[in-house]
Formats: C-alpha cells, sequence, structure tokens
C-alpha cells in the first residue's frame, strides 16, 4: 500500500487556488493572479483595457467600475489573469463594493497586485498604496496618467520614489500604450521569477507607536499571528470597525481549516 | 477547533483595546491615517517638482461657467437638447439605408419561400412576422443607438457628468435623495436596466431604493422610437432639418418631464415608504480629460450593435412571430388581436389611449422597442409592416386609426411613466434580492400611469376638448 | 489662538487648515480616507448654482460636500 507523502509546496498552491475560489475565480493551469487595484479614476480601467485588449467602457466618473471584471493576457509564454477591483480610497472603506477589493487584497492571496495612481495627484493616491503595501510586499506601483502630469508641468523622480518605496514603480500613461511593456515585465518578474520587494512601513508617530507596543503580546499569542502580519493586525485593532475584525477572523479561520483539510488529504508524513 | 469558542480571541482583544483606541482626545483611528498623509505629503514634496505652482488651467476656467448661477442650468439643458438633437438628426440617414437593405433581403427570402412551395402561413410567421419585426427593429433602433451611446460616453469621459450631479445634488437633498442619483438617472437614459445596476455607486440602502425604484421614468432608448414616432404628429415640417429639432425638443421635454416625476416621486417615498433621513453627499470632481473620441465610437458601435442584434433576435423577432399569429389567426370574423383589443377598449379610452396601444404596450413588457411595431401590425388589418422609411411616415397610419391630440398625448405619457421591461424587472430583483421591492419597482410607475393618464382623459372628455 | 470655524465659512478663493473633525460616522471614515485630516490645507473652489454643495481643493483632488456636512469640519481662521 503506498502511502502519499505530502508536498508542502503544492498544499500551498491548492490553498491559494481555494482562497480565490471565494472570490469567484477560476485560473486554468499555470495561470499567475494579478489584482489591480486604484482610486476611483485614476485610468485603472484604462491600464486594464491596455493588458487584456477587453472592450471595457472607461469612464471618467468615480465609482463606475462596479464589477470585478477579469481579463487575461500573456506575456512571454505565461499566462496572467488580472482582476480589476472596484476603485477604492482607502482599505477601510465601508460600501459593499470597496469591501470586495480589500477582501480580494488581502486574503485572495494575488499573485501580485498593481496599484494604479493618479500622476497628477500622488499625495492622496499614496495612501492606498501604502495600505496594500503593509498587508503584502508583491506590490507594483503604476503611476498612470503620466501625460496629463506632463500637461499641468509637473515632474516626477520615478527613481526616488523607487528607492524609497521599496518596491517597483513604473510610470505609465495608459491611454497612449506608454510604460505598459515596463509594467508587464515588472509583473513578470514579480510574479514568476518570484523577486522579492521590501516595501517601505509607514513611519507612524509615536502614539500610534506605542500603542502598537501594547498589543503584540497579546496578538502573538494568537494563532492569527502565524497567519497574518502582526503589525498589520495591531494597526487594524486600532483603526477598523467591528465587522472587519469578523471578516479578518472568519477568513483566517477559513484559511487554517483547509491548511488542515489538506494536511489530511495530502497526508503529511514527517520523516 | 476555535471556530467553537463563542467569543473568537481576536474579537476578544478589539473590544479590550476599546480604551486604547479612544484614549486620546482624537480616536487613534484618525492618528493612524494622519500619520499615513503625513507621510506621502512629505514624500509628494521629495519627488513631484511643480514647474509652475500657481498654474491655473484653463480647465478650472471652464469650471467656472460649468457650476455657475447664471450658466450652470442652462448649459445642461442645452447639452441635453444637443444630444438628443444630434442622435435623432444623425439617425435619420443611417435608418433609411438600414431598412432599405434588410427590406430588400426580407423580398429575396420572400422568393426563397416561393421556389420551395412553401405554405403561406409558414411565411407568414417566419418572414412577414419574425424577419420583418426583426429588420424593422434593427433598422430603426441601431442608429440612434449607436449615436447616443457614444455621446454619452463621450460626457462620461470628459468628466462632465458629476459636474451634472454636483449642480442638481440641492434638489435630491430637497427630496431626501442622494445626488448621485442623478447619474444613475443618466444611466438610465441608455438603458434603465444599467441604470438599475449603476444604482451600486449609492452608499445608503434605502436612498439606492429610491434610486432603483425611480429609474424608470427616465426614457430608456428602447422607448425613443415609440417618442420619437408619436412626437411626428405633432409635426408639420417637411423639413427633415427642423423635423430632428422639433422631435429633439419634444423628447427634452418629455424628459425633462421625467426627471421632474422622478423628484416628485423620490420626495413622496422619502416620507412614506422608504422614510429616513438623508446621506452625506462626498463627490469627486476629476479635472476634465480630453476623450478618445475615435476610440469611443470604435467601441460603442461594436457594443450596440452586437446588444441590439442580440436583443431583436432574442425578443423582437419572436415577438414579431406571435404578433403575426395573434393578427391572422380569426375567433369568428375577429383576429385574435382584434378581439384582445376590443377587450381591452374601454379600460384605454377611459384613460385616453385605445384598446390596440394599450395591448401593444402589454406584449411590449419583455422589451419597449417592439411596441411601435406591434402596434403598427395591429393597426395595419393584415398584420404585417409595409414599408416605413423613416418614423416620420407613421403618422398617416395613425391619423387612419382614429389617433387624436388626446390620444398622442397620452400615449407618450403613458410610454414615459409605465411598467419597466421585463429586463429592467429582472435587474430590480438581483440587486434589491426581493420580491417585495420588485413588485414596487413595477406597480409605482403603472399606478402613476394609469392615474395621470385617466384625470387628462377625463378632463379632456369633460371639456369637450376630444 | 483664534477658535476654529466651521469649513462652511471659508469662501470661494480662500484657504485654510483643518483643525479637527466633528464629522461622525461613515461620513468620518470617507472624509478621512480623502486626505481630509487635521492639518490639511484645503482651499473653496466654488459653489453649485444653489448655493450647495461646495467644491475644496484637496491634496490636488476636488471634492464637494454640503454644507452641513462641511460645517463640521473645523478649520483656523486665516
Amino acid at each position: 500500500m503506498k502511502i502519499k507523502i505530502g508536498d508542502r509546496s503544492n498544499a500551498l498552491k491548492d490553498h491559494g487556488r481555494i482562497m480565490r475560489e471565494h472570490f469567484g475565480i477560476r485560473t486554468t493551469g499555470e495561470q499567475y493572479v494579478i489584482a489591480l487595484a486604484g482610486n476611483p479614476n485614476v485610468g485603472k480601467s484604462t491600464v486594464f483595457n491596455a493588458l487584456t485588449g477587453l472592450h471595457q467602457h472607461t469612464g471618467n466618473w468615480p465609482g463606475k467600475t462596479v464589477d470585478n471584471a477579469q481579463g487575461t493576457y500573456s506575456y512571454r509564454n505565461k499566462s496572467f489573469l488580472l482582476i480589476d477591483l472596484p476603485g477604492t480610497y482607502s482599505l477601510l472603506a465601508h460600501s459593499v463594493e470597496e469591501e470586495i477589493a480589500r477582501d480580494f487584497i488581502c486574503f485572495g492571496q494575488p499573485d501580485a497586485t498593481i496599484v494604479v495612481l493618479d500622476a497628477t495627484s500622488l499625495e492622496r493616491n499614496l495612501n492606498l498604496a501604502l495600505q496594500v503595501m503593509e498587508i503584502s510586499s508583491n506590490v507594483i506601483i503604476c503611476v498612470n496618467l503620466i501625460d496629463e502630469a506632463r500637461k499641468k508641468k509637473l515632474s516626477i523622480n520615478f527613481n526616488e520614489l523607487q528607492k524609497e518605496l521599496g518596491v517597483p514603480v513604473v510610470p505609465t500613461a495608459a491611454r497612449n500604450g506608454e510604460g505598459l511593456q515596463e509594467l508587464q515585465d515588472a509583473v513578470y518578474t514579480m510574479a514568476v521569477e518570484k523577486k522579492k520587494a521590501w516595501p517601505k512601513q509607514v513611519p507612524y508617530s509615536e502614539e500610534v507607536e506605542q500603542a502598537i507596543c501594547a498589543l503584540l503580546p497579546k496578538i502573538e499569542e494568537l494563532d492569527l499571528a502565524r497567519v497574518v502580519n502582526p503589525k498589520w493586525l495591531a494597526l487594524r485593532l486600532l483603526d477598523s470597525d467591528v465587522s472587519f475584525i469578523e471578516t479578518i477572523s472568519r477568513y483566517a479561520a477559513t484559511q487554517k481549516q483547509k491548511t488542515v483539510e489538506l494536511q489530511h488529504q495530502w497526508g503529511e508524513l514527517t520523516l | 477547533m476555535s471556530t467553537l469558542n463563542p467569543m473568537n480571541p481576536l474579537l476578544k482583544i478589539y473590544f479590550d483595546t476599546e480604551s486604547i483606541r479612544l484614549s486620546s482626545g482624537t480616536p487613534i483611528a484618525d492618528r493612524v491615517v494622519t500619520d499615513i498623509f503625513n507621510y506621502t505629503e512629505q514624500l509628494a514634496k521629495q519627488v513631484v517638482f511643480r514647474e509652475d505652482p500657481l498654474q491655473v488651467s484653463w480647465k478650472d476656467k471652464i469650471d467656472k461657467i460649468v457650476i455657475s448661477r447664471v450658466f450652470g442650468y442652462p448649459l445642461m439643458l442645452l447639452l441635453l437638447g444637443a444630444v438628443f438633437w444630434l442622435t435623432i438628426a444623425g439617425a435619420n440617414v443611417p435608418s433609411k439605408m438600414l431598412a432599405s437593405v434588410l427590406f430588400a433581403f426580407q423580398d429575396l427570402l420572400t422568393h426563397w419561400f416561393q421556389l420551395v412551395q412553401a405554405p403561406a402561413w409558414l411565411h407568414g410567421v417566419l418572414v412577414l412576422g419574425m424577419y420583418r419585426t426583426l429588420a424593422w427593429v434593427t433598422a430603426v433602433m441601431l442608429p440612434p443607438m449607436a449615436i447616443f451611446f457614444p455621446l454619452f460616453t463621450l460626457l462620461e469621459d470628459l468628466g462632465y457628468l458629476p459636474r451634472v450631479a454636483f449642480n442638481l445634488d440641492n434638489m435630491f437633498k430637497k427630496a431626501n435623495a442622494c445626488g448621485k442619483q442623478c447619474l444613475t438617472m443618466c444611466m438610465g437614459f441608455g438603458c434603465n436596466a444599467a441604470g438599475i445596476v449603476s444604482t451600486r455607486i449609492i452608499d445608503s440602502p434605502r436612498e439606492r431604493l429610491v434610486a432603483i425604484l425611480t429609474n424608470n421614468f427616465v426614457p430608456c432608448n428602447g422607448r425613443f422610437p415609440t417618442l420619437i414616432a408619436i412626437s411626428s404628429i405633432f409635426m408639420t415640417s417637411t423639413l427633415a432639418f427642423s423635423q430632428s429639432l422639433l422631435a429633439a425638443g419634444m423628447i427634452t421635454l418629455l424628459v425633462l418631464l421625467g426627471v421632474a416625476i422622478t423628484f416628485a416621486v423620490s420626495w413622496a417615498l422619502s416620507k412614506t415608504i422608504l422614510r429616513g433621513e438623508p446621506s452625506s453627499l462626498v463627490l469627486e470632481l476629476p479635472p476634465y480629460r480630453r476623450p478618445k473620441v475615435g476610440a469611443v465610437f470604435y467601441r460603442s458601435i461594436i457594443d450596440r450593435t452586437v446588444f441590439v442584434l442580440r436583443r431583436a433576435i432574442v425578443i423582437a423577432a419572436p415577438a414579431g412571430a406571435l404578433t403575426w399569429i395573434l393578427a391572422n389567426v380569426y375567433i369568428g370574423d375577429v383576429s385574435v388581436i382584434a378581439y384582445i383589443a376590443g377587450v381591452l377598449d374601454p379600460l384605454a379610452k377611459a384613460i385616453g389611449l385605445d384598446g390596440f396601444i394599450l395591448m401593444a404596450f402589454i406584449l411590449g413588457l419583455p422589451a419597449n422597442e417592439i411596441v411601435v411595431p406591434i402596434l403598427l401590425m395591429s393597426y395595419l388589418a393584415t398584420g404585417q409592416l409595409t414599408e416605413f422609411e423613416s418614423l416620420f411616415e407613421l403618422k398617416k397610419v395613425l391619423l387612419a386609426n382614429g389617433w387624436t391630440w388626446l390620444t398622442a398625448f397620452n400615449t407618450m405619457l403613458f410610454a414615459l411613466l409605465h411598467w419597466p421591461c421585463a429586463t429592467t424587472l429582472l435587474s430590480m430583483f438581483k440587486e434589491t434580492g426581493s420580491k417585495k421591492w420588485t413588485f414596487m419597482g413595477f406597480i409605482i410607475p403603472t399606478a402613476l400611469a394609469f392615474t395621470v393618464c385617466f384625470i387628462i382623459a377625463q378632463v379632456a372628455y369633460l371639456l369637450g376638448l376630444a | 489662538m483664534r477658535s476654529p470655524v466651521p469649513l462652511s465659512t471659508l469662501k470661494p478663493g480662500e484657504k485654510s487648515n483643518v483643525v479637527h473633525l466633528d464629522v461622525k460616522g461613515l461620513l468620518r471614515r470617507r472624509i478621512l480616507d480623502l486626505g481630509i485630516v487635521p492639518g490639511t490645507i484645503l482651499t473653496c473652489i466654488g459653489k453649485a448654482p444653489a448655493g450647495d454643495p461646495i467644491a475644496y481643493l484637496v491634496r490636488d483632488t476636488v471634492i464637494a460636500l454640503r454644507s452641513e456636512d462641511a460645517s463640521l469640519i473645523y478649520i483656523s481662521q486665516s
């Protein structure tokens, strides 16, 4: 009688697949899942259309993208499934559409997340980018609308920005096709070649850091801390409402449950 | 496992740390956000170089006019009228062209049917009923849609629509509704079902329901042919140019009426079954951006062609076949259609319509664009659409069937106010998840349509005006 | 320092910085997420034809608020 020896990496891959199915996302074969996030009105859908060639309408109207559009593209012989998430100003917002975006970024485990920013209002847009960077290190910053920035006589030092943020920064003008190849390159490098990034952590004030320190010991006692970043958890305990905390617990519980099930399936044997 | 615990450990920590969250003057949640923005502000200063710090772009000057006291409203009205005029005038020639091509093909079909000696009834159902209606709907619906949708998309891409919401928000606030309802109304012009889906941009469930229940009062593209056809009754001009202008004017007025009714019904709903406080409005006004005109038209035309053709095949064709059958099957010496119309006639006359019109509206439940074809087919005793080169020529048929100014007026009102089409009702159900609210979405317009038309008709009869 | 005044008193063309927010609930969250936090500089751009809502320039973006909501945001007197 043969005893199956569990392959840890396969278990994790299946796990990712199961998580995505929660979100109604099905991948075929070796497909990389890339999430596309950003504020409303930054040309996210333009980036989406440009990459996937799907003919979707792009409106200059806040809150228009209400469906999770999915599209695929190939690059260097690999297939990528792009998920166009609803535009959100922050991961902590409350409307149903914004919850979808937030939940997917937090728990959907995409192979990479592209955060699209508007070059003409970086200050505001970076809020979301930094929040995403607190959750995942597989983040690519796409600074879109650089053609508009040029018209407004703004020049941005992208190298400096990339150095400071610690993740790939790609300038684009998706309307004209500028920068799209570089974007696909960055996605490839991160998702396929699994090149690591070291996202900058937001320097919080004394008050906040103290509060985090007060919470960390209690958090680290939880099982949860092995699955979700403890510092991120501390921050969420400080600024979120109850329903998000419940969501976090729920997903973490599911994650744990599935890991246990998979372990049974694969019949892990410790040698 | 931990899932069986009554209070999971994370939640417990959350409640325990209530005191930390509210410790200082400002909640610590604010502090977290403030810290992030302080950092982004500093970062932006580091990497962004502004050549002209005090630049006031010409686009800001445009906004001064768009939201101004003097020009704001007139500009909106003008743009609305212009969009309708371009749609109607621009669709005229393509409609004629499509019609001649499609009807020529019908002659070919007839020829083939004759060749194989197919029975007359089969020819009737398939060619005169099904194909003819399909051809008619396509010729009449496709050109206006292929112009309206891109025009609208251009306004969206330009960034103008949020300004409309900005200008009209005050009125919506008075109706206890959300300013974003304006945007869902705009979507409803294209297609009411799409308008229903777009209400997702409204956060408050109460206000979203108000937007859903009133979306139908804005006429969708499917109702344009009905409205144009009938407004042609009022036209005496022979010049194609001013015919279009008058039609556009007529439709603009009707739309304004629809908007006024939307406000009134929203207000009434907020005072009765959907009582509640108005939520806040936080609306971003994006900068004006030049839309890519070519790409928009290209994409829209393809989208619309697929959409119209699909609906024509799925809904209009079978409806046409059914209507032909009803018109050519006899009960005694009266066709089924005439019989049904006769039954409905007393009710219809009471509201200023006639039995055929009411029946056409009822049969038009699947899709609004088939109301006119069905009506015409029923009027023409042979149950067959004769040659029409444009909607303007329908006048002859209508007058021949006893239409008066009251009939035209009330039919237009009824078209504006009546129940939503099946697709819209389905969307309503999907978005609300409630049979009750979908039913309300059906009954409110219907009741309003009957009531308003009844009052007008009775007053007209009383005063001897009709 | 003079006491803070409501944002709704800011006239078109004027600018000031946020001192504190009295806004509650969902609106508070929305406003914070748009970058309107203590210390932020706001410029009043203009009002709608009816006088309400009012458009403000915030961190290179334009956000419109109703005056009753704007009156819950306190700015320093210039």
